[in-house]
């Protein structure tokens, strides 16, 4: 009895005659199936096609108009608060979170870049340095709270939103700076609105407009596509956002992580904050306030799963300029502007389908 | 049994003559305005307040979280019906859905004042203390063609206004502009279906900095040779200047405002904006708080402006550019004046 | 023979429970010990002890003869005992190579990697590559593939192979064929035993009898949180296991002769 035990079970010689194929990986797959791996390879080839096709569209409709540099270039402009604060959002979308309070934390820390400056007459560049601290200090907090007390990122972000909103207004008192004081007196807080041209006619007209705004936004984008790809702490957000526990077992500091996380989106809103100063030229308490939801419009646009560990940073860019060619081209057109919003849901709506398909894929 | 009868009201009695002064020193009253954090808002809490304060009047402050959040004033005007108030000023943030509720106050008694924007229909309300809107556009539409003189046949209009919902204040104001620049209006109580060539378009910008900007943005796309900008108030304003002034355009184009806010006037002054019709809050505020106190005594309700089926609290042009035929106040006179 | 890794007198205690009652632990070199026990009998407690899962209340735990104090599983990877979960601790998202080297990434040499710090990508696939092929898994053709585009055997070889290519004293493997079918069992225990030549020694922790009995050297039989006995697989049958485990039968009445 004892002898059988050792070697094989007796039900399992079957198995001799198997085919040696138990981690055989090619498999046919028809187009479908192709295209469907490909792209859950390259999460933000779908928001680059939507984009492609939808500038297409409205050039070919509105002809000149559309398609110039300067037109372009304007929408990158105008999306250059909401992709910054989209690139914060993406780092915490991407651990499975959500953060309510990126709004929030970018007008208090424009606030406090704009009050120190001209309450307390601190140089501007310290009042800059003290803005972004403020956006990080908060992000800190908002990351203790969900990595170390476990409270869910959607009830602490909640309650940060309201919180440093009522202090943005407290602290203000309500108050706007305008922008002719701030470009006497503190022109480093304009900087982001600054811009430059490429293939302006002699009269300075048309051509590519840049702002250093869009600048930052891109050369952010890619800092932060290469953090995530090419770093053990962008592995370790993948992997936190993907199973917490796996992660924490396999040896990722899953604490760490989500602190750095948080504290970083609030740093990234801060910023968002100083460019939001150069592109209104004053500083207003009451400016930004859908930015939570636009940021996390272009991140689902952009194909970033709000169950985390899913997306990149690329494709929330491309799902920001989405909506930015939807909102200028449709007003081009002179549609009303509820239009835009009606498309907008129905992206929404259809960038989270195709991210199920897209996960089944994994099936 | 009768003993015990008697005793109680005796107590009743009691109670009634012990509470009755009370009820006579102190009138209640509420203000509830569309947000507390716009200054204009803070602007008209600070009037009433100290009005209040003068005519010993105990004033309770509400407002809604964001600008047409009507639930908090509806929860709002009931809690003051439960206060015990003798009056609410109000400003509405949906101007046709609150009438349901502003009845019910009204029904329990309560003097029901509109401040700045009107019930629909106005007479929803026992009162309506505002500005004249469409007066305040006209001057600002009157001004910028006698300072545009003949190059006003040519204009490139921009309209940046306030909503899509266009609601009554956008409409007064669009409608006031183009009336006194001498364009057909088409359907009086809507902005957006004017023939006229000269208007290269309408936008909304939620009347803050980022929507004007915007705006600003998409009509200069449409086309760059504006030369003139309407605007609904200044924070929208400040937003169109940013825009033109990035593709370099800021001096050689006219903006015009409404409002007269303290950063609007200094922004006239400083050549941003050419001229803004300025509106009085305190003042509506301080007249409000009056009527209250008027009725509170002996029942008298407020009277109308002659030829207005409201109480118009005034309404001024600031620029330092005066034009003959339009009366204004310099931006100095306008510093004194302004809110926020 | 001295034990690699030996638990002398550990108690862990929630609330009233008591999970360990003063339990002993031993694993010699190279072998295989096969831990079994009912449902509730205190297996897991004892080996997330092991782990560094979870702290003991009292007890110690020597491994190569030195006394470890484990806060945190990292703690004991460090000191060179990988667990396989049964739940694989895989990122399902990430590729294959990136899962072998999470929590120990390999940064690029010089500027790059201490700067930027950047992966080396290259060095990290060359490695997991060399410990598939080692193991006999290298029909995985695509080191960069996701974790979940593999099936569940295909995941197990993945995270054993991860476990052996950096356990450098103890694996330790946490019911590693309950969620598979035949065939990838069969292919898992082929796995084990790989694992087992090249010199490791292994805790297995099963509720497969014919399993434990087929690649098993010595079999701890816990109960009611203690090693109730050790027996020898090739002695005893496996219903004398599930007697003793069950407390059908006391460890002296086990058949010398069987």
């Amino acid at each position: 009895m004892a002898t059988e035990t050792q070697g094989p079970q007796g039900f399992e010689a079957a198995l001799t005659r198997k085919p040696e194929a138990v981690a055989e990986f090619t498999q046919r797959r028809s187009p479908v199936q192709q295209a469907r791996h490909l792209l859950h390879q390259t999460p933000s080839l779908v928001p680059l096609i939507v984009l492609v096709v939808s500038i297409s569209i409205f050039g070919a409709l509105l002809g000149q108009k559309f398609f110039s540099a300067f037109t372009l270039t304007l929408i990158l402009q105008q999306v250059a608060i909401v992709g910054i604060v989209g690139a914060a959002q993406t780092l915490v979308v991407l651990t499975a979170g959500i953060d309510l309070s990126v709004g929030a934390i970018m007008v208090l820390s424009s606030v406090v870049m704009g009050q120190f400056t001209f309450r307390y007459g601190i140089p501007a560049p310290l009042s800059v340095l003290c803005g972004l601290g403020v956006g990080a200090a908060i992000g800190f907090v908002n990351g203790t709270l969900v990595a170390r007390m476990k409270l869910p990122p959607f009830i602490v972000t909640l309650g940060m939103w309201q919180i440093v909103l009522a202090a943005n207004f407290l602290y203000s008192r309500n108050e706007t700076i305008r922008s002719q004081d701030i470009a006497a007196e503190a022109q480093i807080l304009q900087f982001f609105g600054s811009t430059f041209r490429i293939g302006a006619d002699e009269a300075g007209r048309g051509g590519a407009v840049f702002t250093y705004g869009a600048v930052l936004l891109i050369v952010l984008v890619l800092l932060i596509a290469y953090v995530l790809r090419q770093t053990a702490w962008g592995r370790h957000v993948y992997a936190v956002g993907d199973d917490p526990e796996a992660a924490e077992l396999a040896g990722v500091q899953t604490k760490t992580v989500l602190v750095t996380v948080y504290t970083l989106s609030g740093l990234i809103c801060a910023l968002a904050g100083w460019v939001m100063i150069g592109r209104l030229g004053s500083v207003s308490p009451t400016a930004g306030q859908f930015a939570n939801i636009e940021s996390i419009t272009a991140v689902v646009i952009g194909g970033i799963s709000l169950f985390g560990g899913r997306g990149s940073v690329l494709g929330m860019l491309f799902g920001a300029l989405i909506v930015g060619v939807f909102s200028l081209g449709l007003k081009l057109m002179g549609t009303d502007p509820q239009w835009t919003y009606l498309l907008i849901g129905i992206l929404i709506i259809a960038a989270v389908a195709v991210d199920q398909w897209i996960r089944k894929a994994a099936a | 049994m009768t003993r015990l009868k008697i005793a109680l009201m005796g107590c009743a009695g009691a109670l009634a003559l012990s509470a009755a002064p009370a009820l006579a020193q102190e009138v209640g009253a509420c203000l509830i305005t569309k947000t507390d954090t716009n200054p204009f808002f803070v602007k008209m809490k600070e009037g009433a307040t100290a009005k209040a304060q003068e005519l010993g009047i105990n004033l309770k402050s509400y407002a809604g979280r964001i600008d047409g959040d009507s639930e908090s004033q509806v929860a709002a005007i009931e809690t003051c019906i439960a206060d015990g108030a003798k009056g609410i000023l109000l400003t509405p943030s949906d101007t046709k859905g609150i009438v349901p509720t502003v009845q019910k106050a009204r029904d329990a008694g309560i003097l029901v004042i509109a401040l700045d924007t009107p019930l629909d229909p106005i007479d929803a309300a026992d009162g309506t203390f505002a500005t004249d809107n469409f007066l305040a556009g006209e001057l600002i539409g009157q001004w910028a063609q006698a300072k545009m003189g003949d190059a006003a046949a040519d204009a490139r209009i921009a309209m940046l206004n306030l909503g899509v919902s266009q609601p009554s204040v956008d409409v007064l104001r669009a409608q006031g502009f183009l009336q006194g620049f001498g364009v057909d209006l088409g359907d009086p109580n809507r902005w957006g279906d004017e023939t006229d060539p000269r208007i290269v378009g309408h936008d909304v910008t939620d009347g803050n900095e980022e929507g004007g900007r915007r705006a600003m943005e998409s009509l200069l796309a449409q086309d760059p040779m504006i030369n003139l900008v309407y605007t609904i108030n200044e924070p929208a304003a400040a937003g169109a200047y940013e825009a033109l002034r990035s593709i370099g355009r800021e001096s050689d184009v006219l903006i015009v405002s409404v409002d007269g806010g303290c950063p609007g006037v200094q922004n006239v002054k400083d050549g941003v904006i050419g001229a803004t019709s300025q509106q009085y809050p305190l003042q509506m505020a301080a007249l409000g708080v009056e009527a209250i106190a008027a009725f509170a005594k002996d029942g008298t309700r407020p009277a109308t402006t002659e030829g207005k089926d409201f109480t118009d609290t005034g309404v001024a042009l600031v620029t330092d550019q005066p034009v003959e035929g339009v009366e204004s106040i310099d931006s100095a006179r306008g510093a004194e004046l302004c809110w926020g | 023979m001295e034990p690699i890794l030996k638990a002398r007198g550990l108690v862990k205690r929630y609330g009233r429970v008591t999970a360990l009652n003063n339990c002993d632990f031993d694993l010699y070199p190279g072998e295989i010990l096969a831990v079994i026990g009912d449902n509730g009998a205190g297996k897991s407690s004892l080996i997330k002890a092991l782990s560094g899962a979870i702290r003991v209340d009292e007890g110690t735990i020597e491994l190569d003869g030195k006394p470890m104090n484990f806060a945190s599983p990292l703690n004991a990877r460090e000191a060179g005992i990988e667990t396989v979960y049964q739940n694989l601790a895989l990122s399902p998202a990430l590729s294959i190579a990136d899962n072998m080297f999470l929590g120990r990434e390999i940064r690029k040499p010089g500027i790059m990697g201490r700067w930027f710090r950047a992966l080396d990508r290259a060095a990290m696939e060359h490695k997991a590559r060399e410990k598939l092929t080692e193991l006999g898994l290298m029909t995985i053709q695509n080191i960069g593939q996701a974790v979940e585009t593999l099936s569940g055997g295909q995941r197990q070889g993945v995270a054993v192979a991860r476990a052996a290519a950096f356990g450098s004293k103890v694996v330790i493997m946490d019911e590693p064929t309950a969620a598979l079918g035949v065939k990838e069992s069969r292919r898992v225990l082929e796995l084990i035993l790989d694992v087992k030549r090249r010199g490791l020694p292994i805790v297995l922790i099963s509720h497969n009898m014919p399993h434990v009995f087929e690649v098993a050297d010595r079999v701890h039989v816990h109960r009611l949180g203690q090693r109730l006995c050790v027996i020898d697989p090739r002695r005893h049958s496996m219903s004398d296991a599930v007697a003793l485990m069950t407390g059908a039968m006391a460890p002296e009445q086990l058949n010398e002769f069987a």
